[in-house]
């Protein structure tokens, strides 16, 4: 026993201390679940804790008799066994017991649960909405509202050996601005398939279901900036598809919004300019690399069967008012999306010429933001 | 006249023996548990590092998929049922399966169904990509081609799983010795009629949520479509009408078999034998009533929720029934640590682990911190591998003498043991704190926070592989150059198999064989 014992002690506290000791050269190893910086999510941590607590506790007294037994009770020792198989006393106490432990666990749950589920008389209501695979944020009633991707920095370092920033595939082009101390409605739903919202630290995770609109909240204290991830199987860039939330005191968020509307009447200022050949085919190159690139592919080959190339397509080859069309309303039932209010007049003139120009498809031909305008007017 | 088998290929193609069966079986899982092995290995060497440096995204959630269902469907369920095959008849005194001829059926359908699974991976537009889960919209609107092949060859699985459950269930029921009641039945016995009821109740489920895939794919039905006024929802109610009891379908054969392994070599009966026979049932009905515990996000009514919780959590009540009796048979015992035993022991702590952290996601509030992330992917590791195929591995070693005739090399299992332990807990151990940490699951790149763990976990997953090739090898050693077997085999064995010579003839009881009276049945050693 002693010398079964002892050897089981030194190996296992010699592979714990080099863990450890290796966790302090490298620095982070993340071991639990964010606190967070709501009352919810302190409620849920408080939760977690408790029930981990509990299993813990079981699992000493359990796997105690059983390492006993197998220290003790072995063959080689002399162990002769008992021939006992029943005793109804034992089995009711093993019924029992767990029972009350389950309702003593079940109060704390009910009750946070109810919490969660709290979304009446909020000050503010945000629609949010998954695509694949990007945000659409809305301020409902404020007239504001944006759509959120994956940031260029991390879209960036993806492939190839680059060091990863401490935030790659954790931020975004345009975070979700959000007032402290001010109860936040987030109505979710999706545009295509499932998707699912969560924030860690606000301890908020809701599907975002088509055809489903879905209600959580936050309360938010302090200023701070949280992220989290979509967290619903939702195709190829599902790993792609961050989200930022980020909480001002409510004089700045009150200065955003404005800046928000301001912007808006810029794009549409900006809808009437006449832009060069080459001015509409370099920021056409951009917006096509952000936005096409992910499913068409940067060189314009797409994937076989998945999703169609533009090089040498019949829709970028064809005429133009049926290229437009596809861009503007998308394809349904598939991935293409209609991008009418997720690219501006301008961006939607630049990335067509783009199109029609690049990958060997020397169409000559190209789109005025105007252009765009009208036949979004016009449908 | 020997009843010998036929010879050559045509032995195996015709036959309605259910060890020939039985032995089929188990060979095609052996070799989908290696391909869904290298597939996992794929997903993992993607994730040693963050980044993307070996396959594409789509590519990886075809990994994903083709793993998660290759696993289940093809790995887990078939061995299960190869032991039934082999074992059941031989438990129950019976000279073979109730309905031989379907039993050719069901087992040679299956080969089709995963080769036209696999194949898929070479279709134009790939494999299914929306893992083993396959929600719709995703695998139906949004999905590559083949998704019809998927659905074809879910259909075919699910016929073979419903035949062979119907061929147990006749077996059990109209073929037992005379004075093998019931309550005498050896727990394998007992938890494979159970789980062939699961079976019987739920594959339709399946076949039928396949079935509303391929209307909306092809007949332009609307059941999971939005926009035509369908119900994205439907679908997960369905699909986990369908898959919660699955999961259990893939649990309790284990339970039946470390119930008949840990009483051998703790030379001691088993503790509670009908507390262990009711807690099996019990399991098995709020199997039925706890399905949404997997859809807390989706959204529904508070009430809902609640009562899907407590549901939930009442499972860990029988659960632990069974886990104590274990533990209680092995108290005071005469305990040796054969291989099988410590496959035993340790379906018994990892199982038990895999239980905490099922009590955790049990909590609907906590759930949402845990839901989809790789907390989840360690929960269900730590019930499916130490459970499913930790107890498979036990019951090779454990009959492997008895089918064969000849002993395993023991060194070489303990040392296959003890990698396969370390490697699995090296694996998924980590997974507990990257999910936690905040690591969603199904994704192919990550943040640098997680990277220090998914590392571990690699380097665990192909340990944990490696493993697995000794297994192979002390398999083949076995069967031709191993050294003979007795018919009782182990020391204090119990139960008819061991009546009858190893390896077992290829027809037992051609006379029905003796079954004591008494409860001789729980006692271990010799009768
Ligand atoms: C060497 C052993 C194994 C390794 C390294 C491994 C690894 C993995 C990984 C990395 C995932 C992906 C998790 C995610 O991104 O969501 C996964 C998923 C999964 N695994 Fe395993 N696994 C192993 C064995 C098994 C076994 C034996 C089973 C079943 C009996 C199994 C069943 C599943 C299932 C059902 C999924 C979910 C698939 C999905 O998301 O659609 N795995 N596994
Ligand atoms: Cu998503």
């Amino acid at each position: 026993m002693l010398k079964l014992s002892s050897r089981w002690f030194a190996w296992t506290s010699s592979v714990v201390l080099a863990v450890a000791s290796y966790g302090v050269a490298a620095g982070e190893w993340p071991l639990n679940m964010t606190k967070g910086v709501t009352d919810v999510s302190h409620n849920v941590y408080g939760l977690h804790m408790t029930i981990l607590f509990w299993c813990i506790g079981i699992g000493v007294v359990v796997f105690g008799v059983m390492f006993y037994s197998m220290a003790m009770h072995r063959k080689s020792m002399g162990a002769k066994a008992a021939n006992f198989h029943e005793s109804t006393t034992l089995e009711i106490i093993w019924t029992a017991i767990p029972l009350l432990i389950l309702i003593f666990m079940a109060v704390p749950a009910t009750s946070t649960l109810k919490q969660l589920y709290d979304t009446e008389d909020a000050d503010l209501d945000i629609l949010v909405t998954g695509y694949q695979w990007k945000w659409k944020y809305e301020y409902l009633g404020e007239e504001v509202s944006f759509y959120s991707n994956l940031s260029d920095a991390s879209r960036n370092q993806i492939y190839g050996p680059k060091e990863k920033s401490t935030d790659y595939l954790r931020d975004v082009d345009n975070p979700l601005i959000i007032p402290v101390g001010k109860k936040v409605r987030f109505l979710v739903t999706a545009a295509d398939v499932i998707h699912s919202w969560w924030v860690p630290q606000l301890a908020v995770k809701r599907d975002a279901i088509p055809g489903y609109i879905n209600e959580s909240w936050t309360f938010v204290e302090e200023p701070g900036v949280f992220r989290g991830q979509c967290a619903e199987l939702c195709g190829k860039d599902h790993g792609f598809m961050p989200i930022v939330v980020k909480a001002v005191p409510q004089a700045e968020f009150d200065a955003w919004l404005g800046e928000q509307r301001l912007a808006a009447l810029a794009v549409a200022e900006a809808a009437k300019q006449h832009l060069s050949f080459d001015e509409l085919y370099s920021q056409g190159e951009s917006v096509y690399n952000a936005r096409c690139a992910a499913c068409h592919q940067p060189n314009g080959a797409g994937v076989p069967g998945v999703f169609p190339a533009i090089a040498g397509s019949k829709v970028a080859t064809g005429v133009l008012e049926t290229h437009l069309a596809t861009i503007i309303h998308g394809v349904p039932g598939t991935a293409m999306q209609a991008f009418a209010d997720q690219l501006t007049p301008v961006e939607i003139a630049a990335v067509i010429t783009y199109q029609r120009n690049a990958f060997g498809n020397n169409m000559g031909d190209s789109l005025q933001p105007i252009d765009v305008v009208n036949f979004t007017q016009n449908q | 006249m020997a009843h010998g088998p036929a010879p050559g290929f045509s032995r195996w193609l015709y036959t309605t023996n259910h060890k020939d069966i039985g032995s089929m079986y188990l060979w095609f899982s052996f070799a989908m548990f290696f391909i869904g092995g290298m597939f996992a290995l794929v997903i993992r060497a993607e994730l040693f590092q963050p980044g993307l440096q070996i396959v594409e995204p789509n590519f990886f959630n075809q990994m994903t998929t083709l793993h998660g269902l290759i696993m289940v469907f093809g790995a887990v369920m078939p061995a299960f049922v190869g032991l039934a095959n082999w074992m059941i008849p031989m438990m129950i005194g019976a000279p073979d399966m109730a309905l031989p001829r379907m039993n050719n059926w069901s087992f040679w359908i299956l080969p089709f169904a995963f080769a036209m699974l696999i194949s898929t991976l070479f279709m134009e537009g790939g494999a299914p990509n929306f893992g083993w889960t396959f929600y719709a919209p995703l695998s139906t609107t949004y999905a590559p081609a083949s998704v019809t092949f998927f659905i074809f060859a879910i259909h075919i699985m699910g016929a073979s799983s419903i035949m062979g459950a119907i061929n147990i269930i006749a077996t059990i029921l109209n073929m037992r010795a005379q004075g093998m009641t019931m309550m005498k039945m050896p727990l394998f016995v007992w938890t494979w009629l159970i789980t062939a009821y699961l079976l019987i109740a739920v594959m339709p489920v399946l076949a039928g949520v396949v079935t509303m895939m391929l209307m909306d794919i092809h007949f332009d039905t609307s059941f999971f479509d939005a926009a035509g006024g369908g119900d994205p929802v439907l679908f997960q109610h369905v699909f986990w009408f369908f898959g919660h009891p699955e999961v259990y379908i893939m649990i309790l054969p284990a339970f039946g078999i470390v119930s008949a392994i840990i009483p051998t070599f703790a030379r001691k009966p088993l503790f509670g034998y009908s507390s262990m026979v009711y807690a099996t049932a019990s399991i098995a009905f709020l199997s039925f009533i706890v399905w949404a515990h997997h859809m807390f996000t989706v959204g529904m009514p508070l009430f809902g929720e609640m009562v899907f919780m407590y549901a939930t959590m009442l499972i860990a009540v029988p659960t632990g029934v069974k886990v104590f009796n274990w533990v209680t048979t092995m108290f005071r015992g005469s305990m040796t640590f054969e291989t099988p035993m410590l496959f035993a022991i340790a379906f018994v702590i990892l199982f038990t682990i895999g239980g905490f952290s099922g009590l955790m996601l049990a909590m609907a509030p906590a759930d949402f911190q845990y839901h989809d992330t790789y907390f989840v992917v360690a929960h269900f590791h730590y019930v499916l591998v130490p459970g499913a195929i930790f107890s498979i591995t036990a019951a090779v070693y454990y009959w492997l003498p008895k089918w064969t005739g000849h002993m395993y090399d023991e060194l070489m299992g303990k040392v296959h043991f003890w990698i396969a332990f370390i490697g699995l807990n090296v694996t998924f151990f980590p997974m507990h704190f990257s999910g936690l940490a905040g690591m969603p699951r199904r994704i192919p790149d990550y943040n640098p926070l997680w990277a220090d763990w998914n590392m571990i976990s690699s380097v665990g997953a192909f340990l944990f592989g490696a493993a697995q090739v000794l297994f192979l090898y002390n398999v083949i050693k076995t069967i031709v150059v191993g050294r003979k077997a007795t018919s009782e085999v182990w020391e204090a064995s119990h139960g008819l198999e061991w009546t009858v010579p190893s390896p077992a003839p290829y027809h037992t009881f051609t006379r029905p064989p003796d079954v004591p009276d008494d409860d001789a049945h729980l006692v271990a050693g010799t009768p």
